[in-house]
């Protein structure tokens, strides 16, 4: 079978869920090669299907923005000829494989909810209103799939590790990493990778107590409409929508939230929606499998306690 | 002295009704278009940037002919001219043909800087600005929610879910700007006055020295297969609050085996 180069995202060390999701996804297109960046290498890799690791250790890809890890990534699709290469399609992730597949003259899908075996690939397009199905013609495909596109199984492979070294060259050193302020952990599951996302909108008219304390029984993730966000109401990396994440949980809670188009483009593909609105005319009700028309200020607190007394 | 190309897309309304054409591409004709949204913000910070030392702002476009629309709203914002690429060849270019124009128009304009949106709202991938960089051979400096100009250097911040970053690049680089930058202005009277003097150029592809069958849909190095609507979901139950609400909803996720 032939190689497929999973990029892993890693943080504190450890392989993030849609990269072990990319793993599996692997897997119905080759044998699974992760590719690493940095000097610690996650150590479930082998479990979850990495035959070979190829670890780039060097200090450059953590010094610039993506252009010392495209053309280290696309140094190691020239010299192994994968069938595929797959990364998460974050910003990040996005940006690095499209720079990959330029230099390696093949095509690019971006946004993939679904790789099937032959690489056809599925996508949620226009604010999750149509769903395209596309492949690449072109060379080896790279392909940005999203979190939550498949869920992680366990397969043990050899995950052997291989230090791989490129030479980087000073054109992909044009931009400098010359600060960075960690933030602090909220403490609740990823936004993109919560099985459960909570989220707040202009109706919590600021205080998310409420939201973060249904959040919280429910061991969700917290997000935010922009309108919250503009607001300074709750930080830009919890935004779902056009310009936030995309998020594709089991349930989603959108309390306050009025469910414009770019809000929708965010959450539409989610599982199951529950909306509470004071307005029943509001738009998110067209999307919900429930929905109360009433006061989040007294239907979520009375959601949480009803949850603690089940428990 | 800084001269700064702006990237702005034509894009369907999103709040129309977007469809696709029959051969899976856009259709940027039969729904309303308009400048990307997102767009506004890179026309935005160019402006400012101008405002506070000297120089001259061109907006740059690929796309067909009402894409010119996007040109005037821009230039109307305050940008001094304008570029648009117009040639049926376009027509289903995939990002790299895409940004190899914008990487061939950009060579043709005297520039030190190039600002693009973080993302088109049809598309949105946001690649198109750190491909355009990797083809000029220049720093890419994306998705920043603050950006400073200092003699020759760019430096943006970059708000991002782990650590907030401060990323320095030396001119000319490319730069993509987030909604998080400064609310765009509105065109004024006086713009919109202004905006029909200005000049909008038209290149087609020869002009840029590209071979149409180089771009376009069969060049494409993906092939869309097919495109569906995506079902409508199934009308939910709805309840109205009579101190119940909570409860109620609790019930619901109990029946879905969430609590
Ligand atoms: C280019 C572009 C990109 C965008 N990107 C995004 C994005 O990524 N994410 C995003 O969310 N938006 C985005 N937007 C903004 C979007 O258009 C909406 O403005 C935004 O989603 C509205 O947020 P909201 O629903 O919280 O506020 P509103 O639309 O003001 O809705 C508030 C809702 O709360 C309800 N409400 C008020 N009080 C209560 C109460 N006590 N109890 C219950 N309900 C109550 C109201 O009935 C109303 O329905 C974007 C817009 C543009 C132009
Ligand atoms: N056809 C186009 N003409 C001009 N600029 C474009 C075009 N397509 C994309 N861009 C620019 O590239 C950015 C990112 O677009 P995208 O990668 O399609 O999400 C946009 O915000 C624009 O600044």
């Amino acid at each position: 079978m032939s190689e497929v180069l999973v990029l892993i995202d890693a943080v504190d060390g450890k392989a993030t869920k849609p990269s072990l999701e990319l793993l599996t996804i692997a897997r119905r297109l080759g044998t699974p090669s992760a590719v690493v960046f940095g000097s610690s290498v996650p150590d479930n890799l082998g479990e979850y299907g990495a035959e070979k690791i190829y670890q780039l250790d060097d200090a450059v890809y953590g010094e610039y923005l993506v252009g010392p890890k495209a053309e280290a990534l696309a140094q190691l699709v020239a010299d192994k000829s994968p069938a595929a290469t797959l990364v998460v399609s974050s910003n990040e992730g996005k940006e690095i494989a499209a720079r990959v597949a330029l230099k390696s003259n093949s095509g690019f899908i971006a946004d993939a909810v679904d790789v099937e075996a032959d690489g056809t690939t599925t996508q949620s397009v226009f604010a999750g209103g149509y769903t395209v199905k596309a492949k690449v013609s072109t060379g080896a495909p790279v392909i940005a799939v999203k979190p939550n596109s498949a869920a992680p199984e366990a397969a043990p492979a050899a995950g052997t590790v291989e230090a791989v070294s490129v030479d980087i060259s000073d054109a992909a050193k044009g931009a400098k990493i010359v600060s960075s302020k960690p933030k602090e952990a909220s403490g609740r599951p990823e936004l993109t990778e919560a099985a459960i996302v909570v989220a707040g909108g202009r109706g919590t008219g600021g205080d998310f107590s409420e939201v973060e304390g249904l959040a919280d029984v429910l061991g969700a993730a917290v997000g935010a409409s922009r309108a919250a966000v503009d607001s300074g109401w709750y930080p830009h990396s919890f935004q779902v929508g056009q310009t936030g994440k995309t998020v594709s949980p089991q349930l989603y809670v959108a309390a306050g939230i009025s469910g414009a188009i770019q809000h929708r483009a965010g959450m539409q593909t989610s599982k199951t929606i529950i909306a509470v609105n004071k307005d029943e005319e509001a738009p998110i009700f067209e999307l919900v499998d429930f929905g109360v028309v009433g006061d989040l200020k007294a239907v979520l607190p009375q959601a949480t306690e009803e949850i603690n007394k089940r428990k | 002295m800084t001269n700064i190309v702006v990237a702005v897309k034509y894009v369907p309304d999103a709040t129309a009704d977007r469809k696709f054409n029959a051969d899976n591409t856009v259709d940027r004709e039969g729904v309303d278009g308009l400048l990307s949204e997102l767009d506004e913000y890179a026309v935005e910070q160019a402006l400012q940037i101008i405002e506070a030392g000297e120089g001259e702002v061109t907006v740059l476009t690929v796309g067909p002919a009402d894409a010119a629309d996007a040109v005037r709203k821009a230039l109307q914002m305050g940008a001094d001219k304008g570029v648009h690429v117009v040639d049926d060849a376009v027509h289903g270019s995939d990002v790299f043909a895409t940004a190899k124009i914008l990487a061939e128009a950009i060579k043709k304009i005297e520039h030190d800087l190039v600002i693009f949106g973080m993302g088109s709202t049809d598309s949105n991938t946001g690649v198109v600005p750190s491909l355009v960089a990797d083809i000029l051979g220049v720093p890419a400096v994306t998705f920043g929610s603050k950006l400073t100009v200092d003699g020759s250097t760019a430096t943006i911040t970059r708000d991002g879910d782990v650590a907030t970053q401060e990323i320095q690049a030396s001119l000319p680089a490319v730069i993509s700007v987030t909604d998080q930058t400064d609310e765009a202005r509105y065109p004024s009277f006086k713009g919109i006055m202004a905006a029909k003097k200005k000049e909008v150029v038209e290149w087609s592809l020869g002009d840029l020295g590209l071979d149409a069958g180089s771009v376009g849909l069969d060049a494409a190095w993906t092939k869309v297969e097919s495109n569906a609507p995506r079902p409508p979901r199934t009308a939910g139950e709805i309840v109205t609050d009579e101190g119940d609400g909570g409860a109620k909803l609790v019930e619901f996720l109990a029946s879905k085996k969430f609590v």
